[in-house]
């Protein structure tokens, strides 16, 4: 870069830093704005009224009390999930697998309703959240262990496990699970009442959504407050420096693995238990993905990732309420790449620097 | 020898939308970028191709069509990744989920109307005697040949020509590159757009010729199959051609199985492509644990000139 001589004095220029600096938090909420902005052009170019497609989502996820239950019973599994990958993402460990870490969670838990029917709700319940917890771990580990062992790239590895559970949970609900009194419909039998997760007053908001902000509230005192807090954020902010500390990298990737396999397990014992009350195989509406997004919107921080949670779960409930409309659901997962888009190109604004031109420069 | 045949020619009609999409992630992987993208990408190209086609039924329209909307995706990717510097890996997946829910938009209307053929086949009458040769070449259709032809092209631009050289300098050490007086931002939005196009076609050819009609979704995964199938050929068309079939045939192998009364249920033959994918990158990862590994130096890192790497 060569700099004119005589360039007044005055003179700024706005340049890169390369060594980066983190974007303040504005950026996410003007990456959402913009996103909903071309989103709406594109539902426009469709021949469909945006504002209406909006306030109807808008109305829908937050217009009512049922609506507004809704999205916090949608907030339960995607601040869960949303965690778990961004504690992977802290130490550039690219999970994108919590869907089907989700669903070891969901078919573990159902595994103890399914096995163990005669217990009381003081053993099926934790037996259930132990179940969830480590099916969901372990299926993290899947992922984990071939990307130590054998430098498997975990993004490949954990997408391909997104399918292949999905097809071993639609095997066992067309198959050794299925309710034999449900008219052929696939999916188990309903959870008797002492496996369910007790809900508040007459909504469908159960206690998981307390366990889900206590899990988070852990979290951020773990992170900030613990050796292995500080060693997480120092790999996370230099792999090289790391090591040469002594750092053992890769058992960090395994534990990390591990821990972000059993949140999302968390959450999908907590959905099959506390809201669909069976398993079928619809039982995540893509939540695992969505938690991707959830954790970039929060830029990891443990409770920005509250707010991201609670933001996304009204698109994916507003995403909903907008098939009236003759509309696909898939809006929502439109708009949350068109968000995720911004964002990243909005991690620029961090990086910006106001120098002043230097006129005795001759170049760099 | 027929089943043979036809296990040939349904590896090579499952294969070929692989093999675009992985010569087209080659294409940019080699230029030092990582494309994550491809899932979005091929559903875009298959999107775009269906409601191409269907309003227009004209062949080279909709290839055209493919191509520009692929190039755009690119060329957003490419802004983002080249000039921004933004992360890599975060890019590819927004460009993924971002495709995802577009194409699903896009194609809500046209779910699951049938086209009608829209690739013709090249027949070879001069192989029909030729016992085997004449049933597997001897009415492929159009698409196929071209994806050899890329082959075969891009075997020989990589390899014997200066443009093929100099992407190499740019995807092994851009700051070397940058000073022999190669663009390296030139030569990184070229790849990433035309790549980006060539993943595209990849799904235009598993909705033209593969399964004629569009269904929300209908990669299943294939987008990130080419992904590992880049690491899988070591960044090598030749190897490329040969890991795509070899994915065809396996991904035909299950439904072929289950077609023949199978007593494994379909849920796990399905799975094969998948669990297949995992330990064929488990077994590359395993062969090259103790040699260098032969992607671009340079891959996923943002060139900044004022910067030293």
């Amino acid at each position: 870069m060569t700099i004119k001589k005589g360039a007044p004095r005055w003179a700024f220029r706005i340049e890169i830093d390369p060594a980066g600096g983190a974007s303040p938090w504005w950026v996410s909420i003007l990456a959402v704005l913009l996103a909903l902005i071309l989103s709406g052009f594109l539902i426009q170019l469709n021949g469909t009224d945006a504002l209406r497609v909006y306030a109807k989502m808008f109305q829908g996820a937050f217009g009512s009390v049922f609506g507004l239950t809704e999205t916090l019973v949608k907030t339960i599994p995607l601040l869960l999930c949303g965690l778990g990958v961004a504690i992977a993402y802290r130490i550039s460990v690219w999970n994108i697998g919590a869907e089907g870490q989700f669903i070891a969670g969901a078919v573990g838990a159902t595994g103890v309703m399914i096995y163990f029917p005669q217990l009381g709700p003081w053993e099926s319940l934790p037996l259930m959240l132990l179940a969830g917890i480590l099916s969901g771990g372990l299926w993290g580990l899947l992922t984990a262990l071939p990307k130590v062992w054998f430098g498997v790239n975990e993004l490949i590895t954990s997408l391909m496990l997104n399918y292949i559970a999905f097809l071993g949970l639609q095997f066992l609900v067309f198959g050794p699970w299925r309710d034999p009194k449900g008219f052929n419909f696939p999916g188990t039998p309903v959870f008797p009442a002492a496996e369910t997760i007790p809900t508040l007053g007459g909504t469908r908001l159960h206690w998981g959504f307390f366990v889900a902000l206590a899990v988070v509230f852990l979290y951020a005192v773990l992170v900030k407050s613990t050796r292995w807090g500080y060693e997480l954020r120092l790999i996370g902010a230099n792999p090289k420096a790391a090591r040469s500390a002594g750092i053992q990298i890769r058992g960090h990737v395994i534990l990390v693995m591990f821990l972000s396999g059993a949140l999302a397990g968390l959450a999908g014992m907590m959905e099959v238990s506390g809201v669909t009350h069976r398993l079928n195989e619809s039982v995540s509406p893509g939540y695992g993905y969505t938690a991707i997004i959830v954790a970039w919107i929060a830029k990891l921080n443990p409770w920005g990732l509250v707010v991201s949670a609670f933001f996304l779960a009204g698109l994916i409930e507003g995403g909903f309420n907008v098939q009236t409309l003759g509309l696909p659901p898939s809006i929502s997962s439109m708009i949350q790449g068109a968000v995720l888009f911004f964002l990243i190109a909005g991690d620029l604004v961090g990086r910006l620097r106001l120098r002043r031109k230097n006129t005795q420069e001759q170049g760099a | 020898m027929n089943l043979v045949s036809q296990l040939l020619n349904a590896a090579i009609s499952a294969g070929t939308p692989l093999l675009f999409a992985t010569l087209g992630g080659i294409l940019i992987e080699k230029s030092g970028v990582i494309q994550l993208g491809a899932e979005g990408l091929m559903l875009m190209g298959a999107v775009t191709a269906a409601l191409t086609y269907l309003a227009v039924p004209d062949l080279l329209l909709t290839l055209a069509a493919v191509f520009f909307v692929g190039a755009l995706l690119g060329l957003l990717h490419a802004l983002l990744t080249v000039t921004l510097r933004s992360n890599q890996v975060v890019s590819g997946l927004a460009l993924t989920l971002f495709g995802t829910g577009l194409s699903a938009f896009l194609g809500k209307s046209i779910a699951g109307v049938p086209l009608p053929q829209a690739v013709p086949n090249v027949t070879l009458n001069f192989l029909s005697g030729v016992p085997l040769l004449g049933a597997v070449l001897g009415k492929l259709d159009l698409l196929t040949w071209i994806s050899w032809f890329l082959v075969v092209f891009f075997q020989v631009v990589y390899t014997r020509t200066r443009w093929g050289l100099h992407l190499k300098a740019v995807g092994d050490n851009p700051a070397t590159a940058d000073v022999m007086g190669i663009r390296v931002q030139v030569y990184r939005y070229l790849c990433v757009a035309m790549g980006s196009s060539l993943i595209a076609l990849g799904g235009a050819d598993l909705l033209l010729v593969y399964s004629p009609n569009w269904i929300e979704g209908m990669t299943s995964g294939r987008g990130w199959i080419a992904v590992a199938l880049i690491i899988f050929s070591q960044w090598n068309p030749v190897k490329a051609l040969i890991g795509t079939y070899l994915f065809g045939a396996l991904d035909t192998l299950g439904f072929r199985l289950q077609l023949a009364g199978s007593l494994v249920p379909p849920y796990f033959l399905k799975m094969i492509p998948y669990v297949i994918t995992i330990l064929v990158l488990i077994f590359v990862g395993w062969r090259s644990r103790n040699k260098a590994s032969s992607a671009p130096q340079a891959l996923g890192v943002p060139y900044i000139r004022e910067q030293r790497q």
